[in-house]
């Protein structure tokens, strides 16, 4: 109903005058406001030098709140009854013990005793038996093609010698993603059925999903203790906040029909959620579980570095001895694990999407489980087999494959032979533009930057945004944290860059090209999903410590969003506008330009917004190429064990990708309007 | 769902059965059975320190668990309990931590491993050609010898990739003080470290970096370590020392110690342990060849320590008397 109407009216003579005449006011006032920044800049040194260095005086001693709260926390907060560790503690051992049942059933077998002294009660369940009930379940859920492809995946886990790594992990991720989805939903639903908190959890998510993990991990791991219950609050602080998210986006969408009805037979609030709402919401809610899995998994190296062992554990090792093959190993079987999860639950997704019948009500057991039974039995026989024959209880070492020192060779060979073309290639990109780059952020007055920020902010979302950018980009430099995030801005800024003029691009060929769209996504999948870890050392070896490495680190992993949002985008253009511009004559360059990239602008934008979030999210691993930003200030808090230092740090990165944020979705909402989509 | 409720409630029924008829285990210690969690950090050296440590305590009939743990983020489980005994505290990079744990009084130093830090300068052999000076820190202030180690981005000077910030080591105060003409690279891990020199070394091309032992570098690739004035706690602390009277830093740096250190409660829950862990020692050749063994020869971290164990019965069954 909007779009006819605004279109008309853009085309009403009166109006068309009234929208030239703002956008030349819009260019008039940007001019001023950045003639008025680069004067101050140029001139204001002598005038104004704490505009340029934020003095010391007046710094907001953040670290030292946060570092003295939490020592209250830990040793004085009490509700009475019992202390906040307590709490903590209590919640932790809440957690081991499903993480124990599945570390048992897929690893160690049952024990008796604890340690060196335990003795193997029950075998783990073997080998060939989990992959016979993943493949039951694609079947289950997928038919035949899923369930040889989960079973391929799981049976790459095991000819790759990387079975009992990739058990550790599973275990994990099994209770860290039922938990998070729970959690997820309950959040979701408080923050649909009570608006008042939603305006309190929702920029709360923002937090959970760009303070750097590394920021939180010294707090957790005192208030949680040691191992891999702390990993699994870890993971899920991370994981959990696209299920909120998608929660309240899913239960707006329930058809307000639906709603009706429940209201018409009489739901209570309880059943109108439970048997109503979330029901009729279950297939939105089931992306949200995709997306928890995959966070979780990304989690996997961080998680090992608190105990939680597993495959990311064997990357770190791997890559510790240079040992390129055994890391790319190990990050494949995090893939192939990431796959095989993800592509069940998308399966379940669309099953339960489609309803089906079953009278199956009055036949027996096994007609009705076919499955569990089919499982079950599996379980049971393999386990008798395996008790006299030991390949079936673990895979066989003389069967497993490795690729040896090949990869090594690759990149030795590379290494040998092109380096001094790379070597050309990284310094006249660092020469020429990334440290002129540097220079120049390195030298704007921070408090022009806020000025200016908060101004961006006036004009494309009003005075409430304004106020929110100016005062997160005050309080980045009232902590004395401005240079550090001025160098943040630039890796990020540069990588953004990069991964736009690549990712766009790429998504522009291949949305319209459905089998090399498909090749293209496998190979986003593996950036997202394999640790970069294992592609890092390798670019250290060919491209030497520095930011040109953390660049692209960076690039690898947040092109993915650039190109998938592109694709997005510009298959949801109206095909009969495509029809109409083909219609009026239109060259294809020009149904690109003129229709379809303007039209897919806004999905383009979302993009851009996720691949900064995903650039941040990436700042961690960067600083262990040694660069000098705030991603190195959190991992540095952290072998200190400041949680002050870590937690303000963290919240500096957070802000920056929380202004950037509110910036694009402003802009992009400002966009759509005048296109007549919103 | 039904499979797994199903399959838990029947493995959880039967655990508990065989549970009951089983006696508990015994051991040969009078003190607690409960598992000694030791720590596993990432690289092999402490693996294998940690590994001895454990299997010469199962040998006294203790109860064993090994815990990954990262290396400083472990304090918070030293001294809350959650963890037990970290064989591998590096003077060098670790004496911080330990400082700030062991003065909460809830972590105690077991003492030295007998294996000493070694830390410092390196460069491959082949550099000699180019600056042949060397190993004496003198020649590195020789201009022609620093821009052989130079890269475009810090040409003309040299460039030397120190250890991540975190190490601490004072090398850009020790660039300044003895007047160096390099610039201090810092990589953020020792992984990163090492992929530079692997890289630097299939094209033998010019490399200064940081290099620790006991560590398989040193065994894997040849060079030497450059020869600074020798550490002495005055040159840390008091500028006038060595050769620039306005500066400290104007020395190498220091040998250290790797220590032993254990939570607090471990010499009342099990004070045998104690005692075997405090007597625990092995040097740097020992662990220089286990390490290698492992890391280049590819033998299994467990192969190693049960040669080890075989070869030195009378060594590791006096500390367990």
């Amino acid at each position: 109903m909007g779009a006819p109407a605004q279109a008309q009216n853009n085309t009403q003579p009166g109006e068309a005058e009234a929208s030239a005449r703002r956008r030349r006011g819009a260019v008039l006032a940007w001019g001023v406001a950045i003639a008025a920044f680069v004067v101050f800049w140029q001139f204001g040194k002598p005038l104004a030098a704490w505009a340029f260095k934020y003095p010391k005086a007046y710094a907001i001693p953040a670290q030292a709140w946060i570092s003295s709260g939490m020592k209250w926390l830990l040793n004085e907060a009490t509700f009475g009854l019992f202390t906040f560790l307590d709490l903590t503690r209590f919640t932790a051992a809440m957690i081991d013990i499903p993480y124990k049942l599945a570390l048992s059933l897929l690893s160690t077998g049952f024990l008796q005793g604890q340690g060196s002294g335990a003795v193997q009660l029950l075998p783990p369940v073997s080998w060939i038996a989990v992959i016979a009930i993943v493949a039951l379940l694609g079947w289950h859920a997928g038919g035949r093609r899923l369930a040889l492809l989960v079973a391929g995946c799981f049976a790459f886990l095991a000819m790759f010698g990387q079975w009992d790594s990739a058990m550790v992990t599973l275990a994990s991720i099994l209770v860290a993603v039922p938990i998070g989805v729970v959690l997820g939903l309950l959040l979701g639903i408080v923050a649909y059925r009570w608006p008042a908190l939603e305006r309190a959890i929702i920029p709360l998510l923002d937090l959970m999903q760009t303070i750097p993990v590394f920021a939180y991990l010294v707090p957790i791991l005192f208030l949680f203790g040691f191992g891999p219950t702390a990993a699994v609050v870890a993971t899920l602080i991370y994981a959990l906040p696209p299920m909120t998210r998608v929660t309240i986006l899913a239960l707006r969408q329930v058809p307000s029909e639906v709603i009706d009805l429940g209201n018409m037979v009489g739901c209570t609030p309880r059943q109108m959620t439970w048997r109503v709402m979330v029901p009729s919401a279950k297939d939105s809610l089931m992306v949200g579980v995709n997306q928890v899995i995959m966070l979780s998994l990304n989690m996997v190296i961080i998680a090992s570095m608190i105990g939680a062992g597993g495959l990311g554990f064997d990357v770190l090792a791997a890559l510790r001895r240079l040992d390129i093959g055994a890391g790319l190993e190990a990050g494949m079987a995090i893939v192939a694990l990431a796959i095989a999860l993800d592509r069940l639950s998308q399966a379940y997704a669309y099953r339960i999407a489609k309803p089906h019948h079953e009278t199956a009500a009055n036949k027996g057991f096994v007609a009705r489980h076919p499955y569990t039974v089919g499982a079950l039995a599996f379980v049971a026989v393999t386990m008798a087999i395996g008790l006299a024959v030991p390949a079936v209880q673990d895979y066989p070492d003389g069967l497993k494959v490795s690729t040896g020192p090949f990869f090594s060779d690759v990149v030795g060979w590379i290494n040998v032979n092109f380096f001094d073309v790379l070597e050309g290639m990284k310094n006249a990109l660092l020469l020429n533009v990334m440290v002129p780059a540097k220079r120049l952020l390195l030298d704007l007055p921070w408090f022009g930057v806020v000025v200016l920020l908060a101004f961006a902010g006036y004009r494309l979302g009003g005075w409430r945004l304004a106020a929110t950018i100016g005062a997160l980009s005050f309080l980045i430099a009232a902590t004395r944290q401005w240079e550090k995030a001025m160098i943040t801005v630039y890796l990020c800024g540069s990588s953004v860059v990069l991964a736009a003029l690549i990712g766009i691009p790429i998504g522009v060929l291949v949305a319209e090209r459905d089998r090399a769209w498909r090749v293209v996504q496998v190979i986003i999948d593996t950036l997202q999903t394999l640790p970069s870890f294992v592609y890092l050392m390798p670019a250290v070896m060919l491209f030497r410590v520095g930011d040109f490495t953390a660049m692209i680190a960076v690039v690898a992993y947040a092109v993915a969003p650039a190109i998938r949002y592109t694709v997005l985008g510009l298959k949801g253009v109206d095909p009969r506008l495509i029809e109409a511009g083909k219609a009026m004559g239109c060259t294809p360059w020009q149904l690109l330009s003129r229709i379809r990239l303007k039209l897919a602008f806004p999905e383009i934008m979302l993009g851009l917004n996720q691949t900064i979030m995903f650039a941040l999210s990436m700042l961690v691993i960067t600083a262990l190429v040694g660069t000098r930003d705030l991603g190195q200030e959190v991992y540095i808090a952290l072998t200190k064990a400041d949680t002050g230092r870590g937690l303000v740090a963290g919240l500096a990165v957070a802000f920056i990708g929380i202004i950037a944020d509110r910036l694009i979705s402003a802009g992009a909402r400002r966009v759509r309007q005048s296109l007549g989509l919103a | 769902m039904q499979t797994g409720t199903f399959i838990r409630r029947t493995a959880t029924a039967l655990a508990l059965t065989a549970a009951m008829a089983l006696p508990s285990g015994a051991f040969a210690a009078a003190e607690s059975s409960d598992p000694i969690k030791l720590t596993l950090h990432d690289w092999t050296g402490q693996l294998i320190t940690t590994q001895l440590m454990g299997e010469v305590l199962k040998k006294a009939g203790y109860n064993v668990e090994y815990v990954q743990a990262d290396y400083l983020a472990q304090f918070a489980g030293l001294e809350s309990g959650d963890l037990h005994v970290a064989m591998e505290i590096w003077e060098t990079t670790g004496r911080d931590a330990m400082d700030a744990a062991t003065a909460t009084g809830k972590v105690e130093n077991l003492g030295p491993t007998g294996m000493k830090a070694k830390e410092e300068w390196w460069y491959p052999e082949y550099m000699k050609e180019k600056c042949p000076g060397l190993p004496n820190w003198e020649a590195l202030k020789d201009e022609a010898c620093a821009e052989a180690f130079a890269t475009a981005e810090t040409a003309p000077k040299g460039r030397y990739l120190g250890g991540p910030v975190t190490w601490g080591g004072y090398d850009d105060e020790r660039v300044e003080a003895l007047e160096l003409p390099f610039e201090v690279i810092h990589a953020g891990t020792d992984a990163a470290l090492f992929a530079e020199l692997e890289s630097a070394y299939q094209r033998k091309a010019p490399i200064m970096l940081w290099i620790y032992a006991p560590h398989w570098a040193p065994a894997k690739y040849k060079g030497e370590w450059v020869e600074f004035p020798e550490y002495t706690k005055e040159c840390y602390s008091d500028p006038k020392w060595g050769s620039n009277p306005d500066a400290q830093y104007d020395c190498g740096k220091p040998f250290g110690e790797i220590w032993k250190v254990s939570w607090a409660g471990l010499k009342d829950k099990w004070p045998g342990a104690h005692k075997a862990i405090t007597a625990f020692t092995v040097n740097n050749d020992e662990m220089g060849a286990m390490i290698s063994a492992v890391d280049l020869d590819g033998k299994t971290v467990d192969a190693v320590v049960a040669d080890w164990m075989g070869a030195n019965e009378a060594r590791w069954s006096a500390w367990i008397k």
